[in-house]
């Protein structure tokens, strides 16, 4: 297929997208356009980060494949979303993930927070997932082609994580004692972040039918993740929700690490190709 | 006394039919299944075989694992992820065809982690650069290849047909490697220098992998006779090398061993002298990396019982309300 064939018959809704379409786009996207893919690129990104460390150390092999394939899902929504903001600058998906600081991510806290125990992280993929398939859901319809192609493929995906999450916080919730009290505490600690992914940032003034609001998404996740709580008889964790801002480019204390791994490579040798 | 006398006597009846069913079976180059009869050698070598292969899929994941979160672009970390989760994939299809043999996975997850079973000696070996990536795809998963393609005609079928999947998947692992160094040959110095480094310490134990030379490899005849292994240890590594001579001129690196040479004679690669005893050393456990793998198997399987007893539990309780409801 020759190069101008791929980006032309691949950007549309429901056709398998690759970073390397996007990188073909002629179009450039406008500033606050690029901000806001980068912030999810940055949440899918980041959030890969975590979930890879995983490979190789879950509780079952099955669970070694399912969350490595998530991560592998996730680096992908990312590669594709860092891509097209990259248009805007003129930069890579990789000049954005190895050569930014810390205060130039937009990711959100929650991606940040810990992997924890096994219940803690499927919390956190729990509110993850949910999250992102409301967004993804949204973002099909998006005046932005090249954002709603992104998320054509990304909502399928994400689906596959949801179903993962739901019927592990049942397992757990309804297994024994202790993976009750560890689901309990795996909540709990993840909740606080869950407010800032439902908070409207100024940029989302600016962006019109291009974005979904977060806020609007907030009342489907809510009775979404009632049903689940409903199911497996557990509480709404009731913790206060904790100042984010991460969109700001104001993270927790988490990310310096991560980027520090993430990027150490790249950063020691700079200019090389790998 | 009578009943139990004519049960032993059809037995050895079954027994005799049984016998010369798999002998004819081995014979024609057809294939034993799991019902099957089968000696209780053979059954006892297929599984020490399968599931020392599946151990080293899931102990090989960790070398490659510890750069997955330090993968130098997106387009290698996905990659990367991709080839573990793979090797993850394989561990569960050979764990399976083992467990048709009678042997189930938990008590061969146990053998491992209670030191009592083996897994391929290579993954004691440190990965301390990202070129050793490029280096375990290209030599490791080569040697890999070579070993287990014949391995898809292996007599017993379960393992057999697991292979041809296994070896689809680990030649791409191959391919990935080899970009992977083809790219770093091609780059700065110092990642041209980082490939060579990695080839020069991943050569010699990768060419260990096809086990002892064959004048010391007493398991292989019996296994040669059974039809499960097709080529003998040094034909395999002779092959390997054959394969290499020729790879490495494209990636414009050189191999650490000036005795290559073919042998117009016998129609075989041959290698320099390799050092047995470091093989042996690391086979009892003195390698660099023993000791961290199994303590990150084992520490993934205990931190991970607390899940997989609740998985269990909750199963239990699902089955239960179902037979209630009906």
């Amino acid at each position: 297929m020759s190069e101008a064939n791929a980006s032309a018959t691949r950007i549309t809704p429901g056709n398998a997208l690759r970073p390397e379409d996007i990188a073909l786009l002629e179009t450039k996207p406008a500033d606050a356009v690029a901000q806001y893919a980068l912030g999810l690129g940055d949440d899918a990104l980041i959030l890969a980060q975590r979930l890879g460390w995983w490979i190789s150390r879950a509780p079952e092999l099955e669970e070694d494949v399912a969350l490595g394939n998530i991560a592998l899902d996730q680096i992908g929504h990312a590669r594709s979303f860092l891509t097209y903001a990259g248009r805007a600058w003129d930069k890579t998906e990789d000049d954005l993930a190895y050569f930014r600081r810390e205060p130039e991510f937009r990711s959100v806290h929650l991606v940040e927070q810990p992997n924890g125990d096994f219940a803690r992280t499927i919390a956190r993929q729990f509110v993850v997932a949910l999250y992102q398939w409301e967004l993804y859901s949204r973002l099909v319809d998006s005046s932005d082609p090249t954002l709603a192609a992104i998320a054509a493929k990304a909502v399928k995906e994400v689906d596959y994580h949801r179903d993962h999450s739901i019927q592990w916080i049942l397992r757990l919730a309804q297994g024994t004692d202790e993976s009750r009290r560890r689901m309990i505490a795996g909540l709990k600690l993840t909740w606080p972040y869950v407010e800032e992914l439902f908070t409207d940032h100024p940029l989302i003034d600016e962006l019109g039918d291009v974005a979904a609001r977060p806020s609007s998404l907030r009342p489907s996740f809510d009775e979404a993740v009632k049903l689940v709580l409903d199911e497996a008889e557990l509480e709404l964790p009731d913790v206060p929700g904790a100042i984010g801002g991460g969109r700001q480019g104001l993270h927790s204390e988490h990310l310096g690490y991560i980027l520090a791994e993430l990027q150490v490579l790249a950063r020691e040798y700079p200019g090389a190709s790998w | 006394m009578t009943t139990t006398a004519i049960d032993a006597g059809s037995r050895v009846d079954e027994d005799t039919a049984g016998e010369q069913l798999f002998n004819e079976l081995i014979a024609q180059d057809s294939r034993i299944e799991p019902r099957d009869w089968m000696p209780a050698d053979y059954r006892k070598a297929l599984t020490r075989q399968i599931s020392q292969h599946a151990h080293s899929e899931i102990i090989g994941m960790q070398p490659e694992a510890n750069w997955i979160t330090r993968a130098p672009s997106l387009k290698r970390k996905a990659v990367l992820m991709a080839k573990v989760q793979d090797e993850a994939g394989h561990g569960l299809y050979l764990y399976s065809a083992a467990e048709t043999l009678g042997t189930p996975r938990d008590k061969m997850t146990e053998d491992l982690i209670a030191g009592k079973a083996r897994y391929s000696s290579i993954f004691n070996y440190p990965v301390r650069t990202w070129a050793d990536i490029g280096a375990i795809g290209w030599l490791v998963d080569g040697a890999a290849i070579c070993n287990q393609v014949p391995l898809c005609r292996a007599s017993y079928g379960p393992y057999g047909r697991a292979m041809v999947r296994v070896c689809k998947e680990e030649s791409f692992h191959q391919r990935q490697g080899f970009e992977i160094l083809l790219e770093l040959a091609n780059g700065t110095p110092e990642q041209r220098a980082m490939a060579q480094d990695a080839v020069n310490r991943w050569y010699a134990p990768s060419l260990m992998m096809f086990g002892p030379p064959d004048e010391d490899s007493p398991n292989s005849q019996k296994s040669m006779e059974w039809k499960i292994k097709r080529f003998s240890n040094d034909e395999l590594r002779s092959r390997f090398v054959g394969m290499m001579v020729e790879q490495v001129k494209v990636l414009g690196l050189e191999l650490p061993d000036k005795e290559i040479r073919y042998n117009d004679e016998t129609g075989r690669w041959e290698h320099g002298p390799l050092d047995w005893n470091e093989f042996k050393e690391v086979l009892a456990g003195r390698g660099p990396c023993n000791a961290q793998r199994m303590e990150r198997r084992r520490e993934a399987h205990e931190d991970g019982a607390w899940v997989r007893e609740a998985a269990a539990a909750y199963a239990e309780k699902q089955a239960l309300k179902y037979a209630q409801a009906a």
